[in-house]
Formats: structure tokens, C-alpha cells, sequence
């Protein structure tokens, strides 16, 4: 019949630089963790800080994908979250059942947000009205999470007991590990849902081609209110681990710095692949919590311009991200 | 019985520019109906009206039922299939993706529908899992083709099939219309500016010239008829 | 046409009386607070300059007036100058640093352009509590107070001033050249004009006035720390500009009256608590983007201008007419 010629772009020399960077870093990472159990630590916990930084990094990169918004408010609603799920333990919930309600509050709260505030917008103007209404959203919903709950920092209970586990003779806390697992496990629940439903198919069109979509059939505005509410799933997720982190206090402007560095997380995939957005969240913690421990003028306070640095850098240097989409091109 | 499709006096324009100023016709059911004339002449327009996807006035019927000021997909739902130019295939996802969003509103099992398509083409099932970007584009169109059947459509439209496409690949294409009509019984409205092909598949054609239908008539009238067929038609 | 110049002569006439004649009804505290009024006048101003008229949005122009506040309060602090001195040097400081961030801004559009300048917003306050030497760290640095009549005589005259020249810059070939950039960054340059550089000196000159802003809120305050310039006001000065009305000089006098006075008004009439300002603010932001965006839209979405999907932060704004909208 007729050929196919397909070709896709060939891996220039220079294609190699990413991944052979990427495998460099995990190689760097192991050896440092054999060697040093300090190390060993100091990379688990900047791990499961980039878990944190890994869901709500795929939470805006969600969005972004289907509708070319940068949500700043994402965050903000984070922090809301959190703050329910908090509320929900303090009258008397149990942890599992608390994160669960609060997973399902903040779906359902990420429609309401798209519904109310995004929709009406994004009818009457273009991207960047819709970005400057989700910084009204954020400093509405920060505002609100100090009017309801008052600014004094909360104590946020964990799904996890404050021990440590042995792995080769090594001390790892439990929370960090703990952390790891639910955000990974988050990310590829929803990884799983967006490959194998139906649902999952119709919003990945939705997203891609919305023309195109229609005329399937699917509902392309429900689709962008479900990818609203599944990115504040994320975003809860993100919240409560991060209160319950020994580095973030429950308090309303506790998602603020954590949204930069998600931001740069995202970045570092392109904004367009939540792939890249793991990666990008998990290695910008791993190195900053190591820089932090082991470069003696980088105090706490570095950290966030560090990370707004490297974000600066990706965006200037190789836009599309570290693992830019590889192009498919016909003859 | 109400024909299956009925435009009358449909009006549309593209912000301050008007493109059909009136478009009147009708497509019966099991019919090919071809939509012929010049470019900007409002074909591709008119399928527009008709799926919704670009604002009108006018009044269009589906087998009788006014479709008011629908979006392109409610009336998908209501079972018309509209292969627009450019194909709308997603290009990012496999093949098989691209079959399973034809059916994506419609419950139960796709093993019928599929087997159905396969049969139309059947090289497709080889390729499930390749990226429809990297088809070629006559394969495009096909698969476009086959994601529409997957809809169970009551009315297929299809905008300019042959577009960009090798004869050998063109007259594929149109055998395969004609075959989807004659097998499955579905309605097709098409498009196409290569006149002889349209002709030689469809029952009935429109000509349309600026917005309006100048006139309309089974094929073969318009075959037999060489002043019409050399000023509308071109050949 | 004369009848609407000289209508829009006296409304600036009795505006800048009223101004004048205020402060003397008013008691010291309230004069100061006057005085907030004005530093966000010319923060907005700075803003309104860079979005509104070249359409490179920013949400980190608090960094600049904490550029501004910081230069003013070291060299009174350490350095012993005469506060009224420090303003024209921070007016320099602002403008060279503003040259410096436009430059690098000319890569970024919209959306890009706002999240890098957010992350802006909350990186200098840490830079400033890391160098704690230079900037007094978070006990900050204090400063000689003064009347709230002369803090009023000052914020007013510096925004007059300030107002005057935005006014004269944009009626003359560069506020052209500005607002060519705006509605068609394509059709400006095929006209000639340099985007480049008129981008760039935007970024200058609104950052130069977020410089004296912040300079006069450190004397009012006469106090500076890290936290006065955090992501709060970025937010705030935002919020001023979308509720003026970007892309014009009228508004703004609205617009920072407002993010100064409602908050106030609200709490101090017991109507409702401080801690329902900011929601109450946010509500306005999104009511006024989905409600009004077309006077900000129109500037916005040039500001954009971007193709619908992109990929990178390099294209360049196409005009409004080509976007599949």
C-alpha cells in the first residue's frame, strides 16, 4: 500500500546531553549514598521534598496542558485543603479517612474554582486574563484560609510515626519514605487514569486538540473543569505532606515558597510534560537539600532564589524543558 | 419522511465576514449528496453549519428535529460525523486512540464497531499502536474516515477527502465512500473541489457560488449537461 | 475637541487642588496615610508603564521598591544622607535595574513573563534576609521619622512629578512607540520601531518609579525590613493597576486609593475584619476580569499575543486578528 515514512528527529549528539546529565545525577546520587550515610539521608529527605514538589509541579502542568494558564493559585488552594483536612482530624477523624475526604473536597472545590472563577473569565478575555484571575483566586483563597482558621501556625498530624527505619545500616525517617511513596503513588494513579479510562482519553483530547474533540463528541469544557479538579487533588496531596513535613508549618502562606520551586519543577519539563515535571520536582529537592547541607554559604534563605535561578536558566536557555517533546515528523 | 438533512436560509459568517448568505438543501436518507463550486464559495462553511462548529442562522433540521444553535457536540451525539478539513485526527495519540474517541460517547463494548472498520481497513489493525502523526496521508484520511464510522453515524460529512492526496490514494478514498453508503446505509454530504470524483460517487450535487446554492440536480444531469459542467464544474 | 481638553483640564485642575488643600482637614495619621496613597500611585504608575502601555506584565514590581526603599534607607541609615537626596539616586538605581531585567524580560511573554517576575516577587525578600549585613536583616533598619505633612508634601510632589513626565513620555513619539508595541509587536517593528530597546526602557522607567515608591513607603514607614516588600504588595500594586485600568493614566488615582483605603475603610468600620480584606480583594480581581477585562483585555491580550499554543518563550506576539479565536 503506501509506505509510511515516518521519521522521527534523530538524537543529535547534543540530544544526548539530558539524559546523559540525568544518569550522571543518579550515579552521583547513588555513589554519594553508598559512601556517606549523611548523604544517604540528606538525599532521601530532599526526595520527599520533591515529592511534594513533583504533584503540585504535575498539577500545573495539568492545567497548563489543556488550557495555557500558569495557575498561580494553585498553591493557595493547596494550603486550603490542607487546612480541611486539619479541620476534619481536629473534630475527630482518623488520619486515612481525614485525607481521603479532603482528596475528595478538593476535586470537587477545583471544579467549583474553574466553574466560578476561570469559566466566566476565560469566556470574555484571553490567557493572560485568566492568569491574572487566578491571582485573584490565590490571594482570595489565602485570604480565606486566614479568615477562617486565623494565621497562628497549626500542628499538622502524619500518616506516618516519627520513626526511623534501618536500610543498610542506614537511619531513614519513615515520614520522608512515607512522603515518596504517596506522592509517586499519586502521580502514577493519575498517570494510569489519564492512559487507560475513558475519561482519561477524552480530557487527553480535550487538551490536545479541542476542535477535534468536539466533534467526537466529548465535552471540552467539563473536561478542562475535570483536569481543574484533578490538579487540586494533586495540590491536596502536595499540602499535606508538606504540612506534615518538619520544614513547612501549617499556616496560610505555607504553600507559597513550595509553589516556586513546583513551578520550577514544571519548567524543567517544558510545562508540558508531567514526566518531566517528576523528575524536575524530585531532583531539585534531592540537590537543594544536599547543596544546603553540604555548601556552607548556601543558608535556608538561598534556596528559593537558587531554585529561581535554575528556573530562569531552563526558561532562557532550552525553553521547552529538559525533555522537550521529541518531534514526530512525516516525509 | 423528512429528508435526514434539511438547511434552509442558513446563515453564517466569520466575525464581520459573511459567508453563506442563504444556503438552502436537503439530503435524504441513504443519499450522497456532493457540495461543489469554487473556493470561498461556502462549502466547507455550510458543514460547518451543519456540525456546529461555526455560528449560524437559519434553521437546520435532523430528520425533521430543529438543531438549535448547537455545539459541535451535542449534535456529534445526535449521530453526525463530520471529518473536517485537515482530517482532525490527533496526531499525538496511536491509531488505536484515535478508533476508541470515535466511540468515546457511547457505552459497551467496541469488539462490533471495530470489527465493522477492520473490515473497511484492514491494514489498520496492524498498526494500533503507532502514532497517527506518523501515517502517511492518505493513511490519515482513512483513519479519519474509520474514527467517523466508529461514531455510528446517521450522517457522515466529509470536508475535501482528497486534499494534498495522490490520485491512486484519492480514488481509494472515494471507493470506500461509496462502499460505506452502499454497505452500512450511511448518509454522506461531502465536499470536494475535484468535481469528477464527486460525481462519479454521489446521487444528487449543489453548486454553490458565494454563499448561496446556484443550483442542484442528480449527477447525472449534471454529467449530461456540458455548459454547466464547464462553467461550474470545470471540465 | 476643545471643549473635551479644557473639560479634562479643569477635572485635573480641581483633582490636584483637592490634593493639595487635603492634608489640612486631615489629622497627622491620616496624612501619612495619604501619603500610602501616593507611593502606590507611582508604584501603579511604574506598572501601568511596562503592562499597560508595552504590555510585559509583571507581578514583581514590589523587588523594585524594595530596591528603592532599601537604597534610601541604607544611605540615610549608614551613611548619613539627606533623605530627600536618596530619592533622585534611587530613581537611577530603579532605572538601571529595570534595564537589567528588561533585558533578559524581551525573551519571555505573558504568561512566562508573569511567573518568572512572581518568582521575583519571593526571591528578593530572601536574598534581602540572607544579606543580612547590607540590609539590617529581619530587624530591619530604622529611620528618622517625620510629620505626616511632610511625608504627604513629598509622596504628592514625587507623584506629580513623576505623573507629569509619564504624561509628556506618552504623548511623544516614545508613547507611540509604546503603544505600537502593545497592540501589534509585529506591526510595530515593521514600522520601525525598535522593540528592543523601547521594551527595555519600559521596564526602566516603570521600574524607576516602583524605585522612588518604595523609597518614600520606607520614609513613611520609617522603618524597612524584608517582609515590608513581599509578595503582598507585588500583589496589591497588581491589583491597583487591573482595578485603574491598565493601558491608561486616568484610573490610577482610583486604582491606588483604592488597594489603600478600602482595607481601612473596612476594618475601621467594623463592617467586616481585616482578615476578610484580601478575599474581598480577590473577589474584585476575578470580578473585574471577567466583568471588565476588555480595558485590560485589550492591553492583556496584546501583552500575549501568543499563537495558541506555545511551546517556547520565544515567539513573538501575533496581532490579535491572525489568533483562531
Amino acid at each position: 500500500m503506501l509506505g509510511v515514512a515516518a521519521i522521527r528527529r534523530p538524537r543529535t549528539p547534543s540530544g544526548w546531553i539530558v539524559p546523559g546529565l540525568l544518569a550522571a545525577c543518579c550515579v552521583f546520587l547513588l555513589v554519594g549514598s553508598l559512601s556517606s550515610s549523611l548523604f544517604a539521608q540528606q538525599t532521601v529527605s530532599g526526595l520527599a521534598n520533591g515529592g511534594i514538589y513533583a504533584s503540585l509541579g504535575v498539577a500545573l502542568v495539568l492545567i497548563y496542558r489543556a488550557t495555557q494558564v500558569i495557575n498561580f493559585s494553585q498553591g493557595a488552594l493547596a494550603t486550603f485543603t490542607t487546612y480541611v483536612a486539619w479541620q476534619l482530624m481536629s473534630w475527630g477523624l482518623g488520619y486515612w479517612p481525614a485525607f481521603v475526604l479532603t482528596l475528595g473536597i478538593a476535586f470537587v472545590g477545583g471544579i467549583a474554582v474553574e466553574l466560578v472563577a476561570i469559566r466566566p473569565v476565560e469566556r470574555r478575555g484571553n490567557v493572560l486574563t485568566v492568569v491574572i484571575a487566578s491571582i485573584g483566586v490565590l490571594i482570595l483563597v489565602e485570604g480565606a484560609v486566614g479568615w477562617i482558621w486565623g494565621s497562628e501556625v497549626k500542628f499538622m498530624p502524619s500518616a506516618f510515626p516519627a520513626r526511623a527505619i534501618h536500610v543498610g545500616g542506614v537511619a531513614f525517617s519513615l515520614q520522608d519514605l512515607g512522603t515518596i511513596g504517596v506522592s509517586i503513588a499519586a502521580v502514577v494513579v493519575l498517570w494510569a487514569l489519564f492512559q487507560f479510562t475513558k475519561v482519561g482519553l477524552a480530557m487527553r483530547a480535550a487538551a490536545l486538540r479541542p476542535e477535534a474533540a468536539r466533534l467526537v463528541g466529548v465535552r471540552v469544557s467539563w473536561m478542562l473543569s475535570l483536569g481543574w479538579g484533578l490538579a487540586a487533588v494533586l495540590g491536596a496531596v502536595a499540602g499535606m505532606m508538606a504540612a506534615a513535613s518538619p520544614s513547612v508549618l501549617l499556616q496560610p502562606s505555607m504553600m507559597d515558597g513550595v509553589l516556586i520551586y513546583a513551578f520550577a519543577a514544571a519548567v524543567l519539563g517544558g510545562l508540558e510534560s508531567a514526566a518531566g515535571a517528576v523528575v524536575g520536582g524530585l531532583a531539585i529537592g534531592a540537590l537543594l537539600n544536599l547543596l544546603g547541607s553540604y555548601v556552607s554559604w548556601v543558608t535556608p534563605q538561598l534556596l528559593l532564589p537558587a531554585a529561581f535561578v535554575l528556573m530562569l536558566v531552563v526558561l532562557l536557555v532550552k525553553p521547552s524543558g529538559l525533555f522537550g517533546r521529541t518531534q514526530v515528523r512525516r516525509v | 419522511m423528512p429528508p435526514l438533512l434539511a438547511l434552509r436560509d442558513v446563515e453564517a459568517r466569520y466575525g464581520p465576514l459573511r459567508a453563506l448568505h442563504g444556503v438552502t438543501l436537503e439530503v435524504e436518507e441513504g443519499e450522497i449528496v456532493a457540495l461543489l463550486g469554487a473556493n470561498g464559495a461556502g462549502k466547507t462553511t455550510t458543514l460547518r453549519a451543519v456540525s456546529g462548529t461555526v455560528r449560524r442562522g437559519g434553521r437546520v433540521e435532523l430528520a425533521g428535529r430543529p438543531l438549535a444553535r448547537e455545539g459541535p457536540e451535542t449534535v456529534a451525539r445526535l449521530g453526525v460525523a463530520h471529518v473536517p478539513e485537515g482530517r482532525g485526527t490527533f496526531s499525538e495519540l496511536t491509531v488505536w486512540e484515535n478508533l476508541r474517541l470515535g466511540a468515546i460517547t457511547r457505552r459497551g463494548r467496541l469488539d462490533g464497531d471495530l470489527r465493522r472498520v477492520l473490515g473497511f481497513f484492514p491494514w489498520l489493525d496492524g498498526r494500533r499502536n503507532q502514532q497517527a502523526g506518523t501515517l502517511s496521508g492518505g493513511e490519515q484520511q482513512m483513519l479519519a474516515l474509520a474514527r467517523a464510522m466508529m461514531q455510528r453515524p446517521r450522517l457522515l460529512l466529509v470536508d475535501e477527502p482528497s486534499l494534498g492526496l495522490a490520485p491512486l490514494v484519492v480514488a481509494e478514498i472515494f471507493r470506500i465512500i461509496r462502499e460505506l453508503n452502499e454497505r452500512e446505509g450511511t448518509t454522506v454530504l461531502l465536499v470536494e473541489q475535484n468535481a469528477r470524483h464527486s460525481l462519479a460517487v454521489a446521487h444528487r450535487a449543489y453548486v454553490l457560488e458565494t454563499g448561496r446554492v446556484a443550483f442542484g440536480a442528480p449527477t447525472e444531469e449534471l454529467a449530461r449537461n456540458e455548459s454547466i459542467r464547464k462553467s461550474y464544474l470545470g471540465y | 475637541m476643545r471643549a473635551r481638553l479644557a473639560w479634562q483640564l479643569a477635572v485635573i485642575a480641581g483633582v490636584a487642588v483637592a490634593i493639595a488643600l487635603l492634608p489640612f482637614g486631615l489629622s497627622d495619621y491620616h496624612r501619612s496615610q495619604g501619603a500610602d496613597v501616593a507611593v502606590y500611585v507611582m508604584a501603579i504608575l511604574g506598572l501601568n508603564i511596562v503592562t499597560g502601555y508595552t504590555g510585559q506584565i509583571s507581578i514583581g514590581h514590589g523587588a523594585f521598591m524594595a530596591l528603592g526603599g532599601y537604597t534610601t534607607a541604607i544611605l540615610t541609615h549608614d551613611h548619613g544622607w539627606n533623605d530627600l537626596a536618596t530619592l533622585p539616586v534611587a530613581l537611577a538605581v530603579g532605572f538601571g535595574a529595570g534595564v537589567v531585567v528588561g533585558v533578559p524580560a524581551l525573551r519571555f511573554h505573558g504568561a512566562y513573563l508573569a511567573l518568572v517576575t512572581f518568582a521575583v516577587a519571593l526571591a528578593v525578600p530572601q536574598l534581602a534576609k540572607n544579606y543580612s549585613h547590607f540590609t539590617g536583616g529581619t530587624e530591619g533598619l530604622a529611620l528618622p521619622t517625620h510629620t505626616g505633612l511632610w511625608l504627604y508634601g513629598v509622596g504628592w510632589a514625587a507623584a506629580v512629578i513623576l505623573y507629569v513626565l509619564t504624561w509628556l513620555l506618552l504623548r511623544g513619539r516614545t508613547g507611540r512607540a509604546f503603544r505600537a508595541v502593545r497592540d501589534s509587536e509585529i506591526a510595530a517593528a515593521s514600522a520601525g520601531v525598535n522593540l528592543a530597546v523601547h521594551k527595555t526602557l519600559a521596564f526602566g522607567i516603570s521600574a524607576a518609579f516602583a524605585a522612588v515608591a518604595g523609597s518614600v513607603y520606607v520614609l513613611v514607614n520609617n522603618f524597612v525590613n524584608p517582609d515590608v516588600f513581599g509578595l503582598q504588595l507585588s500583589l496589591y500594586v497588581l491589583i491597583g493597576a487591573v482595578v485603574a485600568g491598565l493601558g491608561s493614566l486616568w484610573g490610577i488615582l482610583a486604582g491606588a486609593a483604592f488597594v489603600q483605603l478600602l482595607p481601612i475603610g473596612l476594618t475601621s468600620s467594623h463592617a467586616v475584619s481585616s482578615q476578610a480584606v484580601p478575599v474581598i480583594f480577590g473577589a474584585i480581581v476575578v470580578l473585574v476580569m471577567a466583568l471588565i477585562p476588555r480595558g485590560s483585555a485589550e492591553v492583556l491580550r496584546a501583552a500575549l499575543g501568543l499563537p495558541i499554543r506555545i511551546r517556547s518563550g520565544h515567539h513573538s506576539s501575533t496581532p490579535h486578528s491572525l489568533e483562531a479565536r
